[in-house]
């Protein structure tokens, strides 16, 4: 009972470490899914007087992905029972050219402030409107939420990784009599500690085996999924390959580094 | 003939200013049964475990089957502990182990594989009269049997040297009796070298054997 006491504390605490971890993926999914989002609905409007084709575009930034011109069709239809066809043919022709450019990730705010500059540099380019002020806060908003998630993050994993270590000092002291005995008869430090090693990596996987099955009936459930599609992203919380993978690996390096704290600490102290 | 301990001027003690054997200078010679006396707190235990590197020598060399005890690496004294059989008043049996796995740890130590040690763990077993209670679990075991299993387990990888610090201090006559035959066997026919710390010498012993005494730190050769 006391030893399925000690193996649920660890589990608990490796659980919590990778949980915090998972939890900071997905989130850095979900940023890029709805950065993604925004590139595609984002763009700048740029007014030149003479036409521009895209691959011009493309050669005065890299970010550039394409350009669409703007049709100015409706405005001159609008216009068309207040002058004459003359005046309207002439307007058309010195009308500027209006376009929506597109680009190929999602910019920070100094990179719109960039581009927006290198853009009127150009003699061609009249104006250049690139809604900074609109994209600044949702920008700083997402960031925000980024760095706050990572944060917890890292304090949940310090937290858990002080009580990881706690533990295995009990195992230590749990096991102390078997270790002095087998050292007494000249057993190497990684024999003695074999015991530790041994539940901290089944405690990994075990770690790893629960967290794969919390993320399971998350997405069985489907609310985190709703949540998401109710702002327009799809993404998978929790890919049973290559998340659980990593999972195992942080559990298993967790708990070996923290292991090997405690043995290494312990041969100093002798 | 070799000589599996040497100490010159050999001091030993566990605070700086406190001297618990002083200048100690002997030798025994490999093959040898050697008993250590003295009064209780003389420093008869001291000098054993300065034997198998559990504490350091303050001053003075000490050489253990060949190896020198002064500022040992933890990789040497693993080494010379393989070499070396210790048997303990209070037994240091592992709880959790059964007796067959206590007797084979020396063995699990040195990388011999199963069957090897299953045969000689068995043997042994078979000499210390527990081959019945070899499933069973120490806590299970009365005191005498326990001792019977530690001897079993400091023959196990046929050490140079038995270390023997009171090792029929709480026993019945019977398990004394199968404790010396033990040593005075392994002496006989394995010419094992014997290191026996006790308060007094057992008048069935039948070996020769060398005595020194410990009085006020200084150890002085009786017989």
């Amino acid at each position: 009972m006391k030893s399925l006491k000690n193996h649920i504390s660890l589990i608990i605490a490796l659980f919590t470490v990778l949980f915090s971890v998972q939890i900071y993926v997905a989130v850095d999914r979900t940023i890029s899914a709805y950065e993604n989002r925004l590139k595609n609905d984002y763009s700048i409007i740029v007014v030149s007087n003479k036409a521009l084709a895209v691959t011009e575009f493309k050669a005065m930034d890299s970010i550039i992905e394409r350009s669409e011109p703007i049709a100015t069709d409706q405005v001159l239809n609008r216009l068309q029972g207040e002058m004459t066809k003359k005046n309207l043919d002439l307007l058309k022709l010195t009308l500027p050219k209006f376009y929506r450019v597109y680009l190929s990730r999602f910019p920070t705010p100094e990179e719109i402030q960039k581009l927006q500059k290198k853009l009127e540099k150009n003699p061609v380019i009249e104006r250049v409107e690139g809604y900074a002020q609109t994209h600044d806060t949702v920008y700083k908003l997402m960031l925000l939420f980024k760095d706050v998630v990572q944060i917890f993050s890292i304090a949940i994993a310090a937290v858990t990784s002080l009580l990881i270590l706690k533990e295995m000092r009990l195992w230590q002291f749990q096991h102390a009599e078997r270790m002095s005995i087998m050292a007494l008869f000249g057993a190497p430090v990684w024999l003695r500690s074999a015991v530790l090693f041994r539940l901290a990596i089944v405690d990994a996987i075990i770690a790893t085996i629960v967290l794969c099955l919390a993320f399971f009936v998350i997405e069985q459930y489907g609310w985190m999924d709703l949540l998401l599609r109710t702002v327009g992203i799809s993404i998978q919380l929790f890919d049973f390959l290559n998340d659980a993978l990593r999972s195992l690996i942080i559990a298993l390096g967790v708990s070996i580094i923290l292991t090997l704290t405690i043995v290494i600490g312990s041969e100093e102290e002798e | 003939m070799d000589k599996v301990i040497i100490a010159e001027n050999l001091s030993l003690s566990y605070k700086e200013f406190e001297t618990i054997i002083s200048k100690a200078s002997f030798s025994i010679d490999a093959g040898t049964f050697v008993f250590i006396t003295g009064a209780s707190g003389s420093g008869k235990s001291t000098l054993l475990k300065s034997l198998y590197g559990a504490i350091e020598p303050r001053a003075g060399a000490l050489m253990v089957g060949g190896v020198k005890m002064n500022r040992i690496s933890t990789s040497k004294l693993n080494f010379l502990r393989r070499h070396i059989g210790i048997v303990f008043q209070d037994y240091k049996l592992i709880k959790e182990w059964t007796i067959e796995k206590n007797v084979m740890l020396p063995l699990i130590i040195s990388g011999y594989t199963k069957d090897i040690s299953g045969t000689q763990v068995q043997k042994l077993l078979g000499h210390v009269k527990l081959i019945h209670q070899a499933g069973k679990y120490p806590p299970e075991l009365s005191g005498g049997e326990q001792q019977r299993v530690a001897m079993a387990r400091a023959l196990a990888h046929n050490p140079i040297l038995i270390l023997a610090d009171e090792p029929t201090g709480n026993l019945d006559e019977y398990s004394s009796e199968v404790i010396w035959n033990l040593l005075e066997g392994a002496n006989t026919q394995l010419k094992t070298t014997i290191v026996v710390v006790t308060h007094h010498i057992p008048s069935s012993i039948k070996v020769p054997y060398k005595h020194y005494h410990i009085e006020m730190g200084n150890i002085h050769e009786v017989s």
